[in-house]
């Protein structure tokens, strides 16, 4: 009976200190919405918690300011985290099920090799990087932004372990029996097995690359190619004091709001797919 | 022998499937890193229009960088990380294990588990904007703050040294320790309800649980989230980069590693960088191989090998 009280005052208290940090997680984001329906001069006046109606013409200066391309930038960050999404899951799935259904004489080197370097940062090569996409000609251009992500060993990681939990090697023996194509099995027969680990990992890499700020600083250099983030930073480095801060939140939100929106349709893969990635047992 | 030749068959299939990463892996990481390494021994920047060198010096760049403020920024971002890290991984633990305890009756759990994870998919960059906007002199906090009688004057959050870094602390916070409760809770979950049920019977209420449970039975997966977490903010860049204008104001306090290798590659210093980049590489390479041993390894957090040494010692007393 007593213990049941105990548990009775935690629980009240988990809530409170549970609804106070979703506060916090949804407070700046709220105070964002707001600011961002709200015209210059009425935000010099001070806050209000309550929204104005300069959403439309706040979003119709973002989108006809020359100076920051702002829907031109959510295009290029579309096109390169679509791209760098797709070729990751589907090379990372090849590389896992080479190492996972076939055997060879470096199979194990090259598995050792891939986890050695599993959260390696990508920053130590930046200045390799750089002079070496120079030297390409790449230099200015959303394609050395989308290809190295064939190579990502920690979706690799997590496709492997997709791959040992879910497919039988005797499926690939049947296929072989039914006379497929080694290239075709893979198409027809694992990728469709693999499709819930493929869209957790689409996912958080369109995420990650969409969000990704420092190579995509170094390389892209003309304001038609510059991805979200970029131009986000370059709002920050321009004289902001005279700028309209009604359009400078609403700049804000649409880089913001798109992953938001994707985030709360598919919160339910996304949870569960955090933990499929990071933990082993 | 007719298998025999099969498998050597399809293991060309092997070698062709992982062709891709491999490659992509030695062009645009391997190739790189060479390069990087090769150019931190000589002298090599732009002063001007004037490209210099490059010239081949030795170790000068090493000798010089720990000669510069290079210590000072290692500092500045340990700083920021621990102010992030500490609150993140005591309110993550707390929120798991309540998550976790079925006595507790929490209501709305896939509610909350949303809104905590929430800030960890926004971007780093528009999130530092954001706080830049919200935080500045004549921002809406001073001003809620001014309004509510908490403040006559408005507070310069940026302008002071404490404001800068409990800033970029408070963003690293919201936007990990939600991932970091998830992770948590998974590893609490995966404990054997028998041992809860049978320590209740015991008597055991929810702080020894805790301690004497939950806390040894997660020891890995906390020191896996230690290490990467590590690791995660030894590439600290985006929210201090955009909070301070690259600048790590006031007075370069708030200047992580990786902003100085930025401005080292900005102003095309590529002797410097590769120097800098070399040390990077040192300690994320031991800490690599620490991820390495944990994930690879039967006994990541040595807890075995101890066991196996005091079973040893005992033995010996007896």
């Amino acid at each position: 009976m007593n213990s049941k009280s105990v548990n009775r005052v935690r629980s009240i208290f988990a809530h409170i200190v549970l609804i106070l940090l979703s506060f916090l997680c949804l407070f700046f984001f709220y105070i964002l919405i707001v600011n961002a329906t709200r015209s210059h001069a009425d935000l010099q006046k001070g806050f209000s918690a309550l929204p104005g109606n300069y959403f439309f013409e706040n979003l119709k200066s973002v989108a006809n300011d020359g100076s920051f391309p702002m829907f031109r930038g959510i295009l290029n960050s579309l096109i390169v985290s679509t791209c760098s999404a797709a070729i990751c899951t589907y090379f990372s799935s090849l590389t896992a099920y080479g190492l996972y259904a076939y055997d060879f004489k470096l199979k194990k080197a090259a598995f050792t090799f891939i986890m050695a370097i599993l959260v390696m940062p990508t920053q130590v090569t930046a200045m390799g990087f750089l002079r070496l996409v120079t030297n390409m000609g790449m230099y200015d251009s959303l394609l050395p932004l989308i290809i190295p992500s064939i190579a990502s060993p920690a979706v690799f990681y997590f496709m492997y372990s997709y791959l040992q939990s879910s497919l039988p090697l005797a499926l690939i023996e049947a296929a072989r029996i039914d006379g497929s194509g080694e290239f075709r099995t893979f198409n027809q027969i694992v990728i469709p097995i693999m499709k819930p680990a493929i869209a957790v990992q689409a996912i958080f890499t369109f995420v990650g690359s969409w969000n990704n700020y420092f190579v995509p600083a170094l390389i892209i250099q003309s304001k038609d190619k510059m991805t979200v983030p970029i131009l986000v930073a370059t709002l920050r480095g321009a004289d902001y004091m005279s700028f309209d801060m009604g359009k400078i939140y609403m700049m804000i939100m649409v880089a913001i709001v798109p992953i938001i929106i994707a985030y709360l349709i598919l919160s339910k893969y996304i949870i569960a797919g955090i933990t499929l990635g990071g933990v082993k047992e | 022998m007719n298998k025999k030749r099969k498998s050597i068959s399809y293991g060309k299939w092997g070698y062709l499937f992982i062709l891709p990463f491999f490659l992509c892996f030695f062009i645009f990481s391997f190739i790189p890193l060479l390069d990087t390494i090769r150019y931190s021994f000589f002298e090599y920047y732009r002063s001007g229009i004037k490209e210099i060198g490059p010239n081949f010096i030795g170790v000068e760049n090493y000798k010089s960088l720990l000669e510069s403020d290079m210590l000072k920024y290692a500092g500045n971002t340990l700083i920021l990380w621990i102010i992030g890290f500490i609150p993140q991984v005591v309110v993550a633990l707390v929120l798991a294990c309540w998550f976790s305890d079925l006595r507790l009756k929490i209501h709305g759990k896939q509610f909350f588990k949303v809104v905590i994870y929430l800030p960890n998919l926004i971007m780093a960059s528009a999130f530092a904007m954001l706080f830049f906007a919200l935080f500045s002199t004549n921002g809406p906090i001073n001003s809620i703050l001014e309004s509510i009688g908490f403040i006559k004057e408005p507070i310069d959050f940026l302008g002071s040294v404490l404001g800068t870094r409990s800033l970029v602390g408070l963003m690293n916070f919201l936007m990990w320790f939600g991932n970091t409760t998830i992770m948590l809770m998974a590893a609490i979950m995966a404990i054997s309800n028998d041992i809860f049920e049978a320590s209740e019977i015991d008597g055991c209420n929810s702080i020894k649980r805790f301690f004497y449970i939950i806390l040894p039975l997660i020891r890995p997966i906390l020191a896996y989230t230690l290490i990467t977490s590590i690791i995660g903010g030894l590439q600290m860049f985006d929210v201090p980069q955009i909070l301070t204008n690259g600048q790590g104001n006031p007075d370069r306090t708030s200047m992580t590693l990786i902003m100085f290798l930025n401005s080292h590659l900005k102003s095309k210093n590529y002797g410097m960088a590769g120097a800098l980049s070399v040390y990077l590489f040192i300690v994320s390479g031991i800490l690599c191989f620490i991820v390495y041993k944990m994930t690879n390894d039967n006994d990541p957090d040595g807890s075995k090998r101890a066991a196996k040494k005091k079973a040893k010692a005992e033995k010996r007393k007896g």
